[in-house]
């Protein structure tokens, strides 16, 4: 029951986290390593606005979002809309520009076990005879929402179809007068603020420190492979598959593990189907 | 209004255009025009140790010619295979702690293990990165970041090879002499083999992999296994340069995973001159001894090589080196339109 219980809890949380990549990648067709330094940083910020500045919780939170916005979509702008198409280019920047915050928060002093955002409703009930605190049973709330939303919003909106388009054929989009570099903006800036949103919602449930940066990053990028690049329904899926898999073995064998489930999962999903489970892309074109 | 424009026109010195030629053995002007970089870089590099004022900065050549090592590494796979490996802490790594394990378990000498282990890592590391080598995209570096990253996990939660602590006790070079040159030696045996290997039959084939996969495939051949090949040498080179590193600091632990193995190599080859293997060796001459002089910022120091990394790739790609053939070889000057 607990596994359960606490599989779901993650497998939602894997979702989340995964979910911004795999816009970002499904859009732009840009690898944005960069995703788990804009996880923490996130954290960093709603931290300071809420402890440093004295700010209500959600307005900082609310801010925070906002702030993350902004700062993926100057990094596409002012960076990697230069490197577009150069392979090589694109990864080695986004990957740069990650490890740059990431270590920057680390020479800033943000590091250790002082840093907590607290939990956004205190508490705990009971499910069977299993406790569960309350924040986390808002984390599956959330998680539904944020999948139902952003389904919605490729479907019924403007913007949401644009990018949808641009999603499955870039050319026929120009073609139809959508702006690929604006929308590939507006995808860089949605995918920083689910990042971010993810931060928000996953943080408090442990103290903020930027190695979360990486794990996060693989995290994502592993069920974004399973799922199939490019997905965001496989990789909704795929979180499920990965998030029960990590809790289970955690159960049997310990924590340090987790991260290895990952890792064997990409491995796995490379041999075996290398488009993923739903991958997008037509796997003649990614097996040469 | 002036409509008269003005561009720049390139030209090919006239020496450059005789020394192509079978021609450049005849005069001694063209030999050494041929010749001259190249001397330069190689007994630049064999008088370093004894220009450095202190054991300390002759101790800082030696880590120069490790990044050199994997820095050249990197740029074999990333720009003749296009392979862009993001993990060149895993080569250290698994050279280094197969080294270690050698001379502490079995007590090879030094230079018994270092071959081994560098033979040996490069056939493990590949092994590591085969499932993705049949793969387009972005697959190899997402793969080649995370190994670094879960070897320290796994280190750390199984306990094995010393774990937290690291293995101590290992043998040093013979003396300090033998372990600079020793690594000098290898960075140019290195640098000019690759130089080499890449106008080879095979490194056309490795270029095409690049270009244009599909027509390597329809020529008949496994892209799987060319891919494999590079991914053997450079990784080599990658586990040579470990090997290296644990006999000069007496020490394997898991900070050989680190980050700075994985950055600065890209970094330098970013800033030396993507695609010019001299370039990456130039690049690591100027990054390592300013990130010694650095140390005391600490992390700051990545964020520092991250930053420049951005700038050059967004705004100066060309790098260093490839600056200086232009400058070298060809001459410019201003011409109406």
């Amino acid at each position: 029951m607990d596994i359960l219980i606490y599989g779901t809890v993650n497998s939602i949380a894997l979702a989340l986290m995964a979910l911004g990549f795999a816009l970002v990648y499904g859009i732009s067709r840009v690898p944005n390593f960069a995703h788990g330094a804009l996880y923490v940083i996130t954290g960093f910020i709603a931290w300071s606005l809420l402890r440093g500045l004295g700010l209500n919780y959600l307005l900082s939170i609310v801010l925070a979002i906002i702030a993350i916005g902004v700062v993926g979509a100057l990094i596409y702008q002012f960076v990697l809309i230069r490197v577009r198409g150069m392979a090589i280019s694109e990864i080695i920047a986004s990957y740069a520009i990650g490890l740059a915050i990431l270590e920057g928060l680390r020479w800033g002093g943000f590091k250790g076990t002082t840093y907590t955002l607290p939990v956004f409703i205190e508490g705990s009930i009971n499910i069977g005879d299993i406790p569960v605190d309350l924040h986390r049973l808002l984390v599956i709330a959330i998680g539904i929402a944020v999948v139902a939303f952003l389904w919605l919003f490729t479907h019924y909106t403007r913007i949401g179809l644009a990018l949808r388009g641009m999603a499955q054929d870039e050319r026929a989009a120009l073609m139809l007068g959508i702006d690929s570099d604006i929308m590939a903006v507006v995808a860089m800036a949605s995918g920083a603020m689910l990042a971010g949103l993810a931060g928000i919602v996953l943080l408090p449930l442990g103290n903020i420190v930027v190695e979360k940066g990486y794990d996060v990053l693989i995290q994502a990028i592993a069920v974004c492979i399973v799922g199939g690049l490019g997905s965001w329904m496989g990789a909704v899926l795929a979180a499920f598959l990965i998030g029960f898999a990590q809790i289970l073995t955690v159960v049997y064998l310990g924590t340090h593990f987790q991260m290895v489930v990952a890792l064997l999962a990409i491995i796995l999903t490379l041999i075996l189907r290398p488009s993923g489970l739903f991958g997008m892309q037509k796997e003649l074109e990614e097996r040469v | 209004m002036n409509t008269e424009q003005r561009r720049k026109e390139r030209i090919d010195r006239g020496i450059k255009v005789r020394t192509d030629g079978l021609y450049a053995v005849m005069s001694w002007r063209e030999l050494s025009y041929l010749t001259l970089p190249r001397i330069v870089l190689i007994v630049g590099l064999l008088i370093l140790p004894f220009v450095m004022p202190s054991m300390y900065w002759q101790r800082v050549i030696s880590i120069v010619c490790i990044y050199a090592l994997l820095a050249v590494s990197f740029d074999l796979l990333a720009h003749f295979v296009g392979l862009v490996s993001l993990g060149g802490a895993l080569f250290i790594g698994v050279g280094g702690y197969l080294s270690a394990i050698m001379n502490t378990s079995l007590g090879f000498p030094p230079l018994l293990a270092i071959p081994i282990a560098t033979i040996a890592g490069a056939g493990i590391c590949t092994l590591l990165l085969l499932p993705c080598l049949p793969l387009r995209g972005v697959y190899f570096a997402i793969v080649s970041l995370m190994y670094p990253l879960a070897m320290t996990r796994v280190i750390e939660a199984l306990d094995i090879l010393g774990g937290t602590d690291g293995i101590m006790g290992i043998d040093s070079f013979p003396n300090r002499w033998v372990e600079q040159y020793f690594v000098i030696l290898m960075v140019l045996l290195f640098l000019f083999g690759v130089r080499r290997l890449v106008n080879l039959d095979i490194g056309l084939v490795l270029r095409a992999v690049k270009d244009n996969d599909q027509a390597v495939r329809a020529s008949g051949m496994s892209i799987t296994l060319y891919k494999a090949v590079a991914v053997f040498i450079s990784s080599a080179m990658g586990c040579l340069g470990g090997a290296c590193i644990v006999h000069i600091y007496m020490w394997s632990g898991m900070s050989l995973f680190a980050l700075d193995f994985s950055i600065i190599p890209i970094a330098a080859t970013v800033i030396g001159g993507a695609g010019t293997l001299v370039g990456p060796v130039l690049g690591c001459l100027i990054l390592v001894p300013v990130s010694e002089l650095l140390r005391e910022f600490g992390t700051l120091r990545i964020v520092f090589y991250s930053l420049i990394l951005v700038g050059f790739i967004v705004f100066r790609s060309e790098g260093i080196m490839v600056y200086g053939q232009r400058k070298y070889h060809q001459i410019e000057r201003w011409v109406k339109v």
